[in-house]
């Protein structure tokens, strides 16, 4: 049994650690809040210097090649420092869907330009409210343009490409939709910006009207490609959370060292400690399902779609769980935009609802499940 | 990243899974994988009989107490070894209840502190099955708070004598030896008037009486001592130093990882798979798609959880302190996936004839035995108190009745 990652492994997670310290502290998320930029230049450059948006990439599209338990590393590392950049939707969405069902050419164009840090990318699914389902895909596709709306799209507004999800045919139905790879600079579309919970992360509409678009994998299997990268993505994204539980976490108990009310610590208070207990145990819960989905995805496993699914489902609770009882144990100034408490309780919001939203992850484990028990 | 065993691992799995194919009692094995929580009953055979009788053919090949020295009738097994064996012996695992308290607390216990004498006099004896250990720890003034224990040991030459009461002993009745824990000094303050003894169970003045649980279930005792006499060789530690023997007999009961922790989970996804409400099939039902992906997501967690620590354990390594969490998290899982099977069943959730019970009563068994297991073996409020203060670093609670002399501080209504 050797359930655990590995020493390099652990290595790299300290060098992101102390480079995010550096690079990316609360001041840092701040700007990016406050301001319009959409992400932190600086940052993503320094990423892409330290080979982090790489990491996954084999080395002859530009990246380190390392692989995806390395990935799963620097997710959580980023997840920690909340780091205000288009990492999931670059990394974790386009450069996987590319490397799933890309072609050689179109590999070769966009998976350089991702490793080296000069092109952001994301993908275009969602329509309005609600969650994954081919039918709410309208986007139409025909003769080699979009046409239609997305939103929201998570960091659509400063990215350079999409991978959009559009319907092929006339129905709803799963073979009816294909993935479309879209340079957004190259004219036909439209991005706007849309405030949102979390400004630290860009939500944006992109309007396509006749924009030229190049298939992405068969245009029959668009919805089978998308799944998969959901469920890549997912994993990912769930290390991202268990970052970000962790850190709030460690917030909430070092206040109530800290603090000093009645006459003593109130961490002194079995109140505030079974509030504290309660975080770590969704962290450790979450960590734990977080291992098993870093083992599904690195390896190919079979379990990966019940895998991701628990992850996912596992690390969204922990993250909201922890940075909702970090205020609590903060008090009132958890709730002053001073301390950095709603920083982490708006970014687990953000990445609660990515992706698809709990409910959802929660119906595809269950029906994965009974799946796998019919077989 | 991996679930493989190393070479060495493998080789002693398969040497252990031989053992159990070609020895284990197999006429036990249906109903042993059916049993449900708390105390199993066999239906053709006495459990501690069928239990002592495979504790000894264990020891008799080498495959009792793993983990203890060969000299003490173990086997002198990595931790690691004493998993994978706890793996390949499944459900037989469960005719070991009677022992588990004497292999994992007595045990290491008289290990430490114990003569050499009595070591190798007792040890062999427990690890066989021929001789059983209880723990007579919780009183009725002192459960949590088990240092506030009232019972008491009084000097008498070269022995003490000894007087009180204890409550909540399992096995007591079938026990051959207890783990005492007594105050030896009330005028000391509470944790520093403490010793620890062992005593033979069918000492004159020793009385054990069963308790009728909120279940109907008798699993537990109440154990009355009368001027009962205990010579000072049976004395563990040094006098004024039980509380400190305590923490090393109930670190060893933390030590224990990967065991057999019931959730409740693959028993509701099972039933909601065939269960159909007046909505159709209960799997298609959002609301119960919800509750089961929590309870599934929270028992994967526990498994992996247990996966982590043994991959420390593999390495040679102390595991980490992640493992505190198990029993916090199933106790209420089991009582909530009990209580949702009931729901679902409507008025007829109530019923337990086993004509009437879905799936043979077994939700309303667990849903009854519930809150025992969210108190038996430190409460809920309790584990949340060691994760916070041992694993989260947080300062211990301010107390009232620290540096006062035991017989001072206050008890009810004074």
């Amino acid at each position: 049994m050797n359930f655990e990652f590995s020493d390099d492994q652990k290595q790299l997670r300290d060098q992101a650690r102390r480079f995010l310290a550096e690079k990316c502290p609360p001041k840092a998320v701040r700007a990016v809040l406050e301001g319009s930029a959409g992400y932190d230049k600086a940052l993503w450059s320094g990423l892409a210097e330290m080979g982090f948006l790489g990491v996954a990439i084999p080395e002859e599209f530009g990246g380190t090649g390392a692989g995806h338990l390395e990935l799963c590393v620097i997710a959580e590392e980023m997840g920690r420092a909340l780091a205000p950049v288009p990492f999931s939707s670059t990394v974790y969405l386009a450069a996987e869907a590319l490397m799933l069902a890309g072609s050689d050419a179109q590999k070769q164009k966009w998976l350089p330009k991702i490793a080296s840090g000069d092109a952001i990318g994301t993908l275009a699914l969602f329509e309005g409210p609600g969650n994954p389902s081919p039918q709410a895909i309208k986007v139409a596709a025909a003769n080699g343009v979009l046409n239609g709306v997305k939103k929201p799209v998570a960091d659509g507004a400063i990215a350079d490409f999409a991978i959009v999800a559009a319907r092929n045919g006339s129905g709803g139905r799963e073979t009816d939709i294909a993935l479309y790879l879209v340079d957004l600079k190259a004219g036909g579309v439209e991005a706007k910006t849309l405030t949102n919970l979390d400004p630290s992360r860009n939500q944006a509409e992109l309007t396509f009207k006749d924009c030229k678009a190049e298939p992405l994998g068969a245009t029959n299997e668009g919805w089978s490609i998308l799944s998969r990268v959901l469920d890549r993505a997912a994993v990912l994204m769930a290390f991202e959370q268990v970052g970000g539980a962790d850190r709030a976490l460690e917030m909430g108990r070092d206040y109530a060292l800290d603090r000093i009310a009645f006459g003593r610590q109130i961490g002194s208070f079995q109140a505030i400690k079974h509030i504290l207990a309660d975080m770590y145990v969704a962290a450790t819960l979450a960590r734990s399902n977080c291992y098993y989905g870093a083992w599904a995805l690195s390896t190919n496993a079979g379990e990966l779609p019940e895998a991701a699914a628990t992850a996912r489902i596992s690390a969204t609770q922990a993250f909201q769980h922890c940075s909702k009882q970090n205020i609590q144990v903060h008090g009132g100034m958890g709730f002053t935009w001073e301390f950095d408490c709603h920083l982490y309780y708006r970014r687990s919001n953000a990445l609660a609802l990515s992706l698809g939203s709990l409910s959802y992850w929660e119906d595809q484990l269950i029906e994965r499940m009974r799946k796998k028990n019919a077989a | 990243m991996n679930f493989d065993d190393t070479p060495e691992e493998a080789a002693f799995r398969a040497k252990a899974r031989e053992w159990v194919q070609a020895n284990a009692p197999k006429e036990y094995e249906a109903e042993l994988s059916q049993a449900s929580l708390g105390r199993i009953t066999l239906k053709k055979g006495d459990m501690v009989e069928v239990g002592k009788a495979w504790q000894k053919k264990k020891f008799d090949a080498g495959w009792a107490c793993l983990s203890w020295p060969k000299e003490y009738g173990g086997r002198g097994a990595t931790p690691i070894e004493k998993v994978i064996w706890q793996q390949e012996e499944g459900v037989y695992g469960k005719l070991t209840q009677p022992f588990q308290i004497g292999e994992g607390m007595c045990g290491p216990t008289v290990m430490a502190f114990g003569s050499e004498e009595d070591k190798r006099r007792r040890l062999p004896k427990l690890a066989s099955g021929e001789e059983i250990w209880c723990q007579l720890f919780s009183e009725p003034s002192a459960g949590s708070d088990v240092a506030g224990l009232r019972t008491r040991a009084e000097r008498d030459g070269d022995g003490w004598i000894i007087n009180g009461q204890k409550i909540w002993t399992s096995g007591a009745h079938y026990s051959n030896y207890g783990l005492l824990f007594a105050r030896t000094d009330p005028d000391a303050p509470k944790h520093k008037g403490l010793t620890m003894f062992f005593l033979d169970m069918k000492s004159p003045g020793v009385e054990v009486r069963p308790i009728k649980q909120a279940s109907g279930m008798q699993e537990f005792n109440e154990v009355y001592f009368t001027d009962v006499r205990i010579p000072d060789s049976q004395r563990l530690g040094n006098v004024g130093d039980g509380w400190n023997v305590s923490l090393t007999t109930l670190m060893n009961e933390r030590m224990s990882i990967g065991s057999r922790l019931a959730t409740g989970f693959p028993e509701i996804f099972a039933f909601c798979s065939d269960f159909v409400t007046e909505h159709g099939a209960a799997l298609d039902d959002r609301a119960v798609r919800a509750k089961l992906a929590d309870w599934a997501v929270k028992s994967s967690g526990l498994k992996y959880t247990a996966y982590r620590s043994l991959s420390a354990l593999s390495r040679g390594e102390r595991p980490g302190p992640e493992n505190s969490i198990g029993k916090l998290v199933a106790g209420t899982m089991v009582q909530d996936i009990a209580t949702f099977a009931m729901d679902l069943q409507g008025a007829a959730g109530a019923l337990t004839g086993a004509a009437d019970a879905e799936v043979g009563g077994r939700f309303q068994t667990m849903w009854i035995g519930a809150p025992g297991t969210r108190i038996a073996g430190g409460t809920d409020e309790i584990l949340r108190n060691i994760i916070a203060e041992r694993v989260l670093g947080l300062p211990g609670d301010i107390r009232v009745d620290k540096n006062v002399p035991f017989n001072k501080i206050p008890t009810k209504g004074r």
